[in-house]
């Protein structure tokens, strides 16, 4: 981008049309007098040795005042050396793009941060034991116990929501692609936007006053399984219905063509065609509510031990499981054993998550239509 | 037949496909050009009035209503299901109402098992707004950043790989968001709260009235508004870089003709061209952070009064209210019932706050149309 003055290029004086000062400007450019290619690095340096030396003479402890000072420096001085040699167009350009590369940081700082911090903590208790036993008998000052029953009930939940959402999903999307004409089909994508709004909670909060409310029942693993199907549909139907408009025309117009009906083109022609797309847009969806705490918390209680059955009786899951050993659910205190516990599920559950994202990203890789 | 050479289909392919799995994420309504509507927009299948030389494509034989039934029944099935929610949240939360013998809009406090039951919903909904509020103002113009920055910063490779790191952040579970929030970010973040209280505690929302040392500060409704900033960031800068990508290259180049800068550039055509979609992505955001629920309440310490000293511990939302709140709601249907309630009320604000993000996109559509 920037082209800078070799500093063997005669230059004459010229005065500013901002600030009236006169300065170096190349005689055989069309271009103003730009900073050095090696300015921003210059800068950040300057701010960072500044902000060190501030640090010692001030004698301040930690290093998070230094950090923001040395920001805050760079982002000063480095506009004010650009307006000084650049003018005040060029400066601002560089006041945005600091800015704009400083957002990117701070949005993926957390990140690292939180997938480090939990890697560390989590990793720590990680063990054969640990996957393969469950709760059982094991007290909050006892060492041991795992999470196979929470992650059995986890699988098992995700499982049922996603035989109940994806089959609803797709002919939704079906519909919406290949049927979708009028006041009806428009009421259905504006309801499925408002629906991917509705909070966990409230469809949490739906599934109790209707089921177990409704017909006095106890918290068991369905019902949970039926609120995560609701949070799953919107998004099977918004992803299915891109994959779906991305099957070219001509490819049912053919079909129609050779005399195929409509049905039969959908089952034969767009479904398959569509296929990658809608395994990856499923297991994005089934991503998606994995990770879901809050309707866990009405439905489906939490146990401490294996519970294969999901029609009766509480049932563990990997959201549950860090929520009670954070002594959320009891509303008791968590000590070093049951947060080790707790960060070692939280950590299953992430990797289940990005297992599944990875995954799905790297199948639409794979099956992507090839660009002519 | 002249579908798609003319532009790289991949491209557009491949953001989708980035966007995925991100509720709300791929663009809402159709804000392509329309001449790229008429192109390769999806759904075209020719029926009696979309009908192109003579290829009808429709059929009245049994297989297709079969299948048409079926596929209009699962379109149908959504909206059963949300009107469902809403009279079930109505019907059920009905003896709030009636039992309460506080007022259920003004009262600041939560004692629905109390005899006679006292309880309102003042604390929560301001909890609820005031930490949506602060998610908002930090996490949109973060949001807006990055975006910019993959969409107009970062090689086209580059950005690929940046839009699918943003999107992991959406995939963390928001109950880790609540641990990270409360075992890291509160520990590390007390020194800049005290600061905050001591040296900007006269501007009253910064100021800590009781805490000495730093470690009094924390379970806040400031850091709670922080975690959901960090939250929605994915969310809003999924959304906002699909509308970024979509400014067309000749206004662009335009700019670049006129000898702009590039923010001068960006000023001019890309944000003008993005404003409906970082409007509605914000809006997105924002009913993301009113519903989320263990994030914050693991974060927030109950508190049903309101009040306006945000660095001081406690504060609630409605969400975070539900989840803690029902352990011990146990038996009483009057405290089911509040909580019910609770839900109602977040519910018709996520559906007002969705509704708008909606219709704002649809009225600008048909603007620039």
């Amino acid at each position: 981008m920037s082209h800078s003055a070799d500093s063997s290029t005669p230059t004459i004086q010229v005065p500013s049309p901002f600030t009236g000062r006169r300065k170096n400007v190349p005689v055989s450019s069309l271009v103003g007098a730009r900073l050095p290619s090696w300015a921003p690095y210059a800068a950040g340096v300057a701010a960072v040795a500044v902000a060190i030396g501030l640090r010692w003479l001030l004698s301040w402890t930690g290093w998070g005042t230094a950090f923001w000072t040395a920001a805050l420096l760079f982002v000063i001085g480095f506009t004010a050396w650009s307006f000084s040699v650049e003018g005040r167009r060029r400066a601002k350009d560089r006041f945005a793009s600091t800015l704009i590369y400083a957002s990117f940081v701070a949005a993926v700082v957390p990140l690292l941060l939180i997938l480090f911090y939990i890697g560390v903590k989590g990793f720590s208790v990680f063990s054969a034991d640990f996957f393969t036993k469950s709760m059982n008998g094991v007290t909050s000052r006892q060492e041991g116990g795992g999470l196979y029953h929470a992650l059995i009930g986890t699988l098992e939940l995700v499982a049922i929501a996603s035989v109940i959402a994806l089959p609803i999903g797709i002919f939704t999307a079906i519909y919406l692609v290949e049927y979708g004409r009028g006041k009806f089909a428009r009421a259905v994508t504006f309801f499925v936007d408002v629906m991917t709004g509705v909070p966990s909670i409230v469809a949490g909060l739906f599934v109790y006053t209707f089921l177990l409310l409704g017909f006095g029942m106890r918290p068991f693993g369905f019902a949970g399984a039926l609120a995560l199907a609701i949070l799953m549909i919107p998004v099977a139907v918004r992803s299915s219905e891109e994959m779906l408009k991305l099957v070219p025309r001509d490819l049912r117009e053919a079909s129609y063509a050779l005399g195929v009906p409509k049905w039969r083109t959908i089952l034969k022609v767009v479904l398959p065609t569509a296929m990658s797309g809608l395994i990856t847009s499923s297991l994005l969806a089934i991503a998606r509510i994995t990770g879901e705490t809050a309707p866990l918390i009405l439905l489906v209680g939490y146990t401490s031990r294996i519970n294969y059955d999901p029609f009766s009786g509480d049932m563990a899951t990997l959201p549950m499981m860090v929520w009670d050993q954070l002594g959320k659910r009891a509303g008791t205190t968590s000590n070093d054993l049951t947060e080790a516990r707790a960060w070692g599920a939280a950590l299953t559950l992430v990797l289940l998550v990005l297992i599944l994202n990875v995954g799905a990203r790297l199948l639409a890789r794979l099956f992507q239509p090839k660009a002519r | 037949m002249a579908e798609m050479t003319d532009h790289d289909p991949t491209r557009d392919q491949r953001f989708k496909v980035a966007a995925l799995g991100v509720p709300g994420a791929l663009p809402v309504g159709n804000l392509e050009p329309d001449a790229e509507d008429a192109r390769s927009g999806g759904g075209l299948t020719p029926d009696g009035r979309k009908a192109e030389g003579g290829i009808s494509g429709s059929s009245v034989r049994m297989g297709d209503r079969v299948f048409k039934a079926l596929a209009a029944g699962s379109g149908g099935l959504l909206l059963v299901i949300m009107a469902a929610i809403a009279i079930f949240l109505i019907w059920k939360a009905i003896p709030a109402f009636t039992e309460d013998s506080g007022n259920i809009f003004t009262t600041q406090s939560w004692n629905p098992q109390a005899d006679p039951p006292y309880f309102g919903m003042a604390a929560v909904f301001f909890g609820t707004i005031v930490s949506s509020i602060i998610a908002m103002v930090v996490g949109v113009p973060i949001a807006v950043g990055v975006a910019l920055f993959i969409a107009h910063y970062a090689t086209r490779r580059a950005a690929t790989a940046l839009g699918g790191l943003i999107d992991l952040l959406a995939a963390v579970p928001s109950l880790v968001f609540g641990m990270w929030g409360l075992y890291f970010l509160i520990p590390n973040t007390q020194g800049f709260q005290m600061w905050l209280s001591t040296y900007l505690g006269w501007i009253p929302i910064f100021k800590n009235q009781s805490a000495t040392t730093a470690g009094q500060y924390g379970k806040d409704l400031l850091i709670a508004g922080i975690i959901l900033a960090i939250m929605i960031i994915p969310i809003v800068s999924a959304v906002t870089r699909e509308v970024f990508l979509q400014v067309p290259r000749e206004t662009i180049d335009a700019a670049w003709a006129l000898g702009a800068t590039k923010w001068e550039m960006l000023r001019t055509a890309v944000i003008p061209f993005g404003r409906a979609g970082i409007i509605s992505a914000s809006m997105l955001g924002l009913g993301r952070a009113l519903g989320e629920t263990i994030a914050v309440a693991l974060v927030l310490n109950s508190g049903y009064t309101i009040n306006w000293h945000l660095t001081e511990p406690g504060g609630d939302t409605f969400a975070s209210t539900i989840a803690l709140k029902f352990g011990e709601a146990g038996g009483s249907p009057v405290a089911i019932a509040a909580l019910i309630a609770a839900g109602l009320f977040l519910f018709v604000i996520t559906l007002v706050v969705n509704t708008a993000a909606r219709i704002i996109i649809a009225r600008r559509k048909e603007f620039t149309a």
